[in-house]
């Protein structure tokens, strides 16, 4: 059934016709550089303000290093530095094989978007450090930054639907159904919520159009959906493209595909005021979100599915390819993290999770488990393709990539599971005498060891990143390592 | 395919890049539309209860600090309708209360207490010597300090313009306090001055000469702002049926 029409995006890439189309690469590699560039910075950002949190010390009493000034500069790097330039240099790569078409605009406009999204990442990180800051969560930038992404944005969409349009295929690939939704969707979000009236026209500092109440609740349908749709959807795209491209496999299913993009990109906007629960948001937008949230979890998983099941009749490739297990398990991680969002999302679960570590580790499976493996997949594909190498460095090296960045993710959500259930239940505890149990404080001290394995995991995720750069370096120069090749094994009969 | 015998095939979406951004853009606007908008319209939204008023010039300038430093990374202000959450910081929250933050602080995480009743539950200088050396005062602490903000003085020559850029968002500051903005600003670190108009134009903020400095400083002006935080509403004058959404 679905072979005859996944026909065209199946031919992902384009096999076929790869020798008379001629592909922008150039801007292509300059965005995998940044994205790894930025990554080992937002993850050492990251662990370096977990440390601060099991060692206060560690804020050194400068204006410029406390803890609230650093976690929007390790959300951003993660976020829209590592995270956007994965996404520009997947997308930009994938639109031009599924389209059979160069990039519209040309190499020019792309070098263009490359640079001008560098010099926005380091003038909004300055931004932060220096103390300016809109306040609102994951669009912290001030709104002359605001409109410099505009604009960068903008090129951005006209390259890429421009590819589209001007494809020579006849169908537009699946991958890119999800990034066109990634990129007017985040481009809608991100001018609702950020319009803002500054004080003056020389100045940083401005308000935003709405408050309180009303400004919840469009910081949470822009926040949830900075999520669905920057860390989604588009990342879904990415899922399309490079697993049935490393797997050699076509895609599982076709109406799976279908349902899995319109109900995804459908239900994802409602899901906002789960961040609200028990707020002064008026309990009909609280319903609504949790509804919403509880029905995101089926196509989640149907994405999950069609994503994993893409493996059918290549699941040896597992034990063989450790860049296919990385795209594998970030689907996987997606398929853990997209089952506890809508679990958090219900109301009596959430008046534990809620203000909690909990929810921080749920981000960090998401973000870690699912968004950095499946960049770390596609960046592995991609570099040797894009530096016209025969083969990566040493799979080993990716392998222990992989287990090093595993456990780190492992102790993250599992210390972040504890502190928080523990620390959401000791604020509810009560004492024989019908008191408080415990003190706010010593809800805060009891987390200090949990803090110190969060930090250590944060740790196993830099090493992990440092073994690829590493690995991607040798790569681009063009060595391979002496070792010993993945081989799979020997086949046994059934019954054997 | 049963899809080919019908007139409608998603086929034709996949060939049309228009038509698939069209139908993308109505596919996601939905929910935005159908959450945002009503909380503009409906009028209970935001309960009517007396004593809520915009922030003095001086707890502005607080506010904008505390937006800066990043405070709601791990403080809420927001109170939810729980027991504990009741005896551990009072009344639950309001929307009311915060209808005059832009943007809103209700913040996602607790790694310190919830601070949005945290208004005259400290004294000045504890607060001082807190935001100073938090582990001084609390040794469990692991807040980070904030020594050099004490003795730097506030920039305000420009707080007029702040207040007429939120007149014109829609808050309700009139002519009488943009004029006397700077004059309100330096009244309220000065408890032996003339504070009457200030305390005219708004109720219950908090006069005290905080850092004792000689002129306004950063800490001053967070602390005021801190000290207002969940006072301006007389609880005992309302039944829960009053407050209801």
């Amino acid at each position: 059934m679905a072979s005859a029409t996944l026909t065209p995006g199946a031919a992902v890439g384009g096999h076929q016709a790869s020798t008379e189309v001629r592909y922008n690469e150039d801007a292509v590699r300059l965005f995998v550089i940044a994205a790894v560039f930025w990554g080992v910075v937002g993850f050492l950002a990251g662990t370096f303000i977990a440390a601060q949190l099991a060692f206060p010390v560690l804020n050194l009493g400068f204006e410029w290093t406390s803890f609230g000034r650093l976690r929007p500069v390790h959300t951003s790097a993660v976020i829209f530095a590592f995270g956007g330039n994965v996404l520009f240099a997947t997308s930009l790569y994938s639109v031009q094989r599924t389209s059979r078409q160069y990039l519209f605009g040309g190499e020019g406009v792309a070098k263009f978007i490359f640079w001008n999204f560098q010099v926005f990442i380091v003038l909004a990180a300055l931004s932060y450090v220096l103390g300016y800051s809109q306040g609102k969560e994951y669009a912290e930038p001030e709104w002359i930054l605001d409109l410099y992404l505009t604009v960068i944005w903008v090129l951005y969409a006209v390259v890429f639907i421009g590819t589209v349009m001007t494809r020579r295929e006849s169908h537009i690939y699946v991958a890119n159904w999800f990034f066109i939704a990634f990129i007017l969707t985040v481009a809608i979000l991100h001018l609702g919520n950020n319009i803002n009236l500054p004080v003056s026209w020389f100045g940083l500092k401005s308000y935003t159009w709405v408050s309180g109440v009303q400004s919840a609740m469009v910081q949470w349908w822009y926040g949830h959906n900075a999520v669905g749709f920057f860390l989604t959807a588009g990342f879904l795209g990415i899922m399309y493209y490079f697993v049935p491209k490393r797997a050699g496999r076509p895609v599982y299913s076709y109406r799976l595909s279908i349902v899995h993009f319109w109900t995804l990109i459908f239900l994802y906007i409602w899901a906002g005021p789960h961040h609200l629960h028990y707020t002064a948001l008026p309990d009909w937008a609280q319903t609504l979100g949790m509804t919403f949230s509880v029905m995101l979890w089926m196509p989640s998983w149907g994405g999950m599915i069609n994503g994993i099941m893409t493996l059918s009749g290549a699941w040896d490739k597992l034990r063989t390819d450790p860049v296919l297990r990385f795209l594998v398990s970030s689907v996987a991680f997606y398929g853990m993290s997209t089952f506890e969002g809508p679990l958090m999302s219900v109301k009596p679960v959430n008046a534990l999770s809620h203000y909690t570590d909990w929810t921080v580790g749920h981000v960090h499976s998401g973000a870690l488990g699912w968004v950095a493996f499946v960049s770390f997949g596609a960046i592995y594909y991609l570099v040797p393709v894009l530096w016209k190498r025969q083969q990566l460095y040493s799979m080993r090296l990716v392998s222990a990539h992989f287990w090093v960045a595993t456990i780190g993710i492992v102790l993250y959500i599992t210390a972040m599971w504890v502190s928080g259930i523990m620390q959401g239940l000791m604020w509810r505890a009560y004492d024989s005498l019908g008191f408080l149990q415990y003190s706010f404080v010593e809800t805060v001290a009891a987390m200090h060891p949990f803090y110190v394995i969060r930090a250590l995991g944060g740790v196993c995720f830099v090493a992990g990143a440092l073994i690829m750069v590493y690995n991607l370096w040798r790569t681009a120069k063009g060595d391979i390592r002496i070792e010993k090749p993945y081989t799979a094994p020997a086949r046994v009969a059934a019954g054997a | 395919m049963a899809q080919e015998n019908k007139g409608f095939s998603h086929q034709t979406i996949e060939q049309n890049t228009l038509l698939l951004i069209v139908l993308t853009l109505i596919t996601v606007s939905i929910g935005g539309l159908v959450q945002i908008v009503p909380l503009f319209t409906i009028e209970t939204t935001i309960e009517k209860v007396e004593g809520i008023r915009p922030h003095s010039p001086l707890e502005l300038a607080g506010f904008n600090i505390y937006v800066r430093e990043g405070c709601y990374n791990c403080h809420s202000q927001m109170i939810r309708p729980f027991r504990d959450e009741a005896e551990r910081y009072g009344h639950y929250s309001l929307a009311a209360e915060s209808m005059h933050d832009r943007p809103f602080q209700w913040s996602s995480k607790r790694t310190g207490p919830d601070l949005a009743r945290v208004g005259g539950k400290y004294s000045n200088d504890w607060h001082i010597a807190h935001l100073v050396d938090p582990r001084a005062v609390v040794p469990e602490s692991i807040m980070p300090g904030y020594a050099w903000m004490k003795d730097r003085p506030l920039k305000y020559d420009d707080i007029g313009e702040h207040l007429k850029t939120l007149k014109a968002l829609g808050d309700p500051y009139t002519p009488e306090m943009i004029a006397n903005a700077k004059k309100d600003l330096e009244a309220q670190v000065k408890p032996d001055g003339d504070t009457a108009g200030l305390l005219q134009r708004y109720p219950k903020a908090v006069v005290a000469s905080y850092t004792g400095n000689s002129y306004v400083s950063e800490m001053d002006a967070l602390v005021a702002y801190m000290q207002k935080l969940g006072t301006l509403v007389d609880f005992t004058k309302y039944t829960p049926k009053q407050l209801q959404q």
